[in-house]
């Protein structure tokens, strides 16, 4: 156990830590101008003397991620469920949910947000196009995977469609539906940062994109830097959320989740 | 259904399943299975034996419902199966595999026909105990089932068929999957419940010495189309022991079913495919008894 903490945690953050002096002697030694590439030392610097303008830009960006992410979840989740009560409700429907996943949202983005009067909730529709398809593909595939056996198991035992769903189907699809989830938190982040990148918007509801794009004009690359840091640091940690959460429903018996002792 | 109708004569009356000219047809329009006509007495132990492919699977999962007949008729006490199910009429289904949720405990698996019936929770804890022990998991009830051997998973998909308190068991090659000395056990302890509890059997297997071991008959069916060859009463005195398969009674039932297998095997092999050549199965005819 101790062993596994050593390589897990350790050893990926001495790779950090030797990277990050790298980049600083490299950028002292050949004297490299701080609006071409900014020292690991300013950047940290420019968060810290930034840190209300930028916190504020990261409050924003979050809040249209979380509601993305929400509104994906639900959604794609209420979707898998119309899906998977006939093949032809699934059938007519499907393409449609592709459509929406093969259109570039930087394509529908300017659309919206002349169609939406509010900045705020077009992002997070953006956002949300962009997370729903792995959530209602994977929980779609995750209702549909149930062992026959199993099936057969509750028909010869007279269940109702109601029990089969609660007893069955939902727990088989559990893991796939993580799956999902993993996927469509990073896309909401990267969904609400291009959505805004695209609308542009500034002002009071100026996100963590914004201010990247007015340090990229303002050649204040520190700045530039210090936000997509934020950005990088909010993507990692939506990311081991998902696998706490992950782990927290299926730790005790799915494959995915077993310690595999040596 | 089409076998609604009440019993008419008594004999129909006696048997727990009665099949008439069943015939099952795929929609691929193989034939799995030529009429069959078979009787199942209450208390017997009757075992469907022969090769894969011989229906044996199919005629028993058509017994349980799970697939209709193309032809026939099927009779459960007398009645159709809308009177499975009543209190007298019990029938469960024991599958190959052990067929377990792997989200849950042991305890909520073998719980779970009761909880589909909605049983009260304490009632239903104190059956899946009772049930639990008699299959010898009562200290395994926390247990999540990958965390079981094969032959335990068997044992809860056992434990699970039996706490509903059934009349018939069905079972289809369920310890097929195990190693020979875990699924003799396996044998003994059915064996033991079967004669202790005295519910009917029916079992599916492609093992002789299986077949003789536990079995009060033995129907030997042969494949394409999957049809009755023969029936052979095992007239060993029960309770047996595992001493029973070192008896020269053994070995001697054992032989007979060897024959027999090969008969149907030479014998129903030109008339599933009229004009191949069958040399595959003539060849083998040599040598008797050299079966699994």
């Amino acid at each position: 156990m101790k062993r596994d903490w050593l390589g897990k945690v350790v050893a990926p953050a001495a790779v950090g830590v030797f990277v990050l002096a790298l980049w600083q002697w490299l950028v002292t030694a050949l004297e490299v101008p701080v609006y071409l590439v900014p020292s690991p030392l300013v950047v940290a610097q420019t968060l810290v003397d930034d840190r209300v303008l930028l916190l504020g830009s990261l409050w924003v960006t979050l809040k249209v991620t979380f509601a993305a992410f929400v509104i994906a979840v639900l959604g794609g989740t209420a979707m898998a469920f119309v899906f998977v009560q006939s093949r032809w409700v699934e059938r007519s429907l499907f393409p449609y949910a592709v459509l929406l996943q093969v259109t570039p949202i930087v394509a529908i983005a300017p659309l919206i947000i002349i169609w939406v009067d509010n900045a705020g909730v077009a992002l997070t529709l953006c956002a949300a196009i962009v997370a729903i398809f792995p959530v209602i593909s994977n929980t779609t595939l995750g209702l549909r995977s149930v062992s026959p056996g199993l099936v057969d198991l509750f028909r010869m035992n007279k269940a109702t469609r109601w029990q089969t769903l609660a007893r069955l189907r939902i727990p088989s699809a559990l893991p796939y539906f993580f799956g999902g989830l993993r996927i469509s938190s990073g896309l909401s982040l990267i969904g609400a940062v291009v959505a805004e990148f695209v609308a542009g918007t500034g002002g009071t509801g100026a996100g963590l994109a914004y201010q990247i794009l007015v340090s990229g004009f303002q050649l204040n690359v520190p700045r530039l830097f210090a936000a997509l840091f934020l950005i990088t640091l909010t993507g990692v940690v939506l990311f081991v959320l998902m696998v706490w959460l992950s782990r927290l429903a299926l730790g005790d018996w799915h494959e995915s989740e077993l310690m595999i002792e040596p | 259904m089409a076998a609604d109708k009440p019993a008419t004569d008594a004999l129909q009356g006696a048997a727990v399943v009665d099949v008439r000219g069943v015939e099952k047809r795929f929609a691929n329009g193989t034939q799995a299975l030529a009429p069959v006509d078979l009787a199942v007495r209450p208390g017997e132990f009757v075992t469907l034996l022969g090769p894969s492919g011989c229906g044996k699977s199919t005629l028993l999962r058509t017994i349980a419902g799970l697939t209709q007949p193309s032809a026939g008729t099927l009779r459960w006490w007398g009645g159709g199966m809308a009177g499975v199910g009543e209190p007298g009429r019990k029938l469960v289904f024991v599958f190959q595999d052990a067929t377990l949720m792997p989200w849950t405990r042991v305890r909520a698996n073998v719980r779970l026909p009761l909880d589909l019936a909605g049983v009260p929770r304490e009632e239903a804890d104190a059956r899946v105990d009772a049930s639990l022990a008699l299959v010898g998991l009562a200290k395994f009830d926390r247990h999540y089932p990958r965390e079981l051997s094969g032959g335990m998973q068997m044992r809860t998909s056992i434990a699970r068929a039996l706490v509903t308190e059934p009349d018939l068991l069905l079972l289809d090659e369920p310890f097929g999957a195990l190693d020979e000395i875990t699924r003799n056990k396996l044998d003994a302890d059915l064996l033991a419940l079967w004669w202790r509890k005295r519910f009917t059997v029916m079992f599916v297997t492609h093992s002789i010495y299986e077949a003789v071991f536990l079995s009060t008959r033995v129907v030997v069916m042969s494949a394409r189309p999957g049809r009755v060859f023969r029936e052979i009463v095992i007239d060993a005195p029960h309770p047996r022991s595992e001493g029973f398969r070192v008896t020269q009674q053994f070995a001697a039932y054992a032989k007979l079913l060897s024959e027999c297998l090969l008969e149907a095997s030479t014998e129903g092999a030109p008339q599933g495919n009229a004009g191949a050549p069958s040399g595959g199965v003539v060849g083998m005819a040599g040598k008797p008894g050299a079966s699994t």
